[in-house]
């Protein structure tokens, strides 16, 4: 009886730790996971800055296709309001964390996200620089 | 009271990650309902951008094709972790439309359609459709299921269910 208990003790322990595990990490541990690939890329580097981050946001670029893009055209002006996906209509989640508590908490669904639509948008990936000035001005966002 | 409360929580635990129900009801019949399936990575990976589209929709040589170039899909980069890939494409191969299904079959084995919208048996369910019912707001395009078939994700195109927003 005992060990059973236990052993449903345990079980439960690891399935709360597997349920947590989603929010592994608060959004400013994802920022300074950026820190040392920002710093091999510029020796120079010194820190992440909202405002360059929310230029980068807003900057309008042509794509080859002819179709202008930015981060802003599909996550709207205003990263607290819920955008919409451009063919699809989907709608896409507010990117500020100050309105949506699970963005920036999952680091590999960060970088799947970077890889897609730095590819869509700039047709390049993004450096450390970029994607830290990114969630830097996120951050800022209140 | 806490043995209790511990096992009321595990067993909503279990109840809320149930990973796969799988309800194996066949049904040949056009315009019926697919059977349900499920799978989390899926479900959360190929609906993040647009409609949940069930496996038995297209034929397993489209989801193998669709599912190695997801780099460019549709014009975007959809790309995923190599497990994630061969886990999705597993199930969708898995679950895809059977050769014997009047669906498959309208497809020429010649072909490898990536839209399940130019398949010939889409246009010949929707031949009552007009075009301007396509372009209503609330429903866009064809590949909209959902505005007009509730269940689409669930496999459930019924025609009885079927509801056409004004």
């Amino acid at each position: 009886m005992q060990g059973k208990m236990a052993m449903r003790n345990a079980t439960l322990f690891i399935a709360l730790g597997m349920t947590l595990n989603v929010y592994a990490a608060t959004p400013q541990e994802i920022l300074n996971s950026y820190i040392p690939q920002a710093k091999q890329e510029n020796p120079a580097f010194k820190e992440f800055s909202p405002s360059r981050g929310e230029q980068f946001y807003h900057a309008k670029r042509i794509h080859s296709s002819g179709k202008q893009m930015s981060c802003a055209a599909c996550h709207t002006d205003n990263p607290k309001n819920a955008g919409s996906h451009a063919k699809t209509h989907k709608e896409i989640l507010p990117l500020a964390p100050a309105i949506n508590k699970e963005r920036f908490t999952d680091s590999a669904k960060v970088e799947k996200w970077f890889k897609r639509n730095c590819q869509d948008v700039l047709e390049r990936s993004c450096t450390a620089q970029e994607k830290g000035d990114f969630i830097a001005y996120l951050l800022s966002v209140k | 009271m806490k043995r209790l409360n511990a096992l009321f929580l595990w067993s909503l635990i279990v109840a809320l990650s149930a990973p796969t129900l799988v309800h194996a009801e066949e049904n040949e019949n056009e315009g019926q309902s697919l059977p349900r399936v499920a799978n989390a990575n899926w479900k959360t990976e190929c609906a993040s951008c647009h409609t949940l589209y069930h496996p038995g929709l297209l034929p397993e040589r489209s989801w193998r094709k669709l599912m190695s170039g997801l780099d460019k899909h549709f014009g975007e980069n959809a790309s995923l972790d190599p497990p994630s890939q061969q886990e999705i494409t597993d199930f969708l191969v898995k679950h895809s439309a059977g050769a014997g299904s009047n669906y498959a079959k309208s497809v020429p084995a010649s072909t490898t359609p990536l839209r399940m919208t130019e398949t010939a048996w889409f246009k010949r369910q929707h031949r009552e459709v007009r075009a301007d019912v396509w372009k209503r707001p609330k429903v866009g395009s064809p590949s909209n299921c959902m505005a007009c078939h509730k269940g689409a994700e669930q496999g459930d195109f019924s025609e009885h269910a079927v509801a056409i927003p004004r």
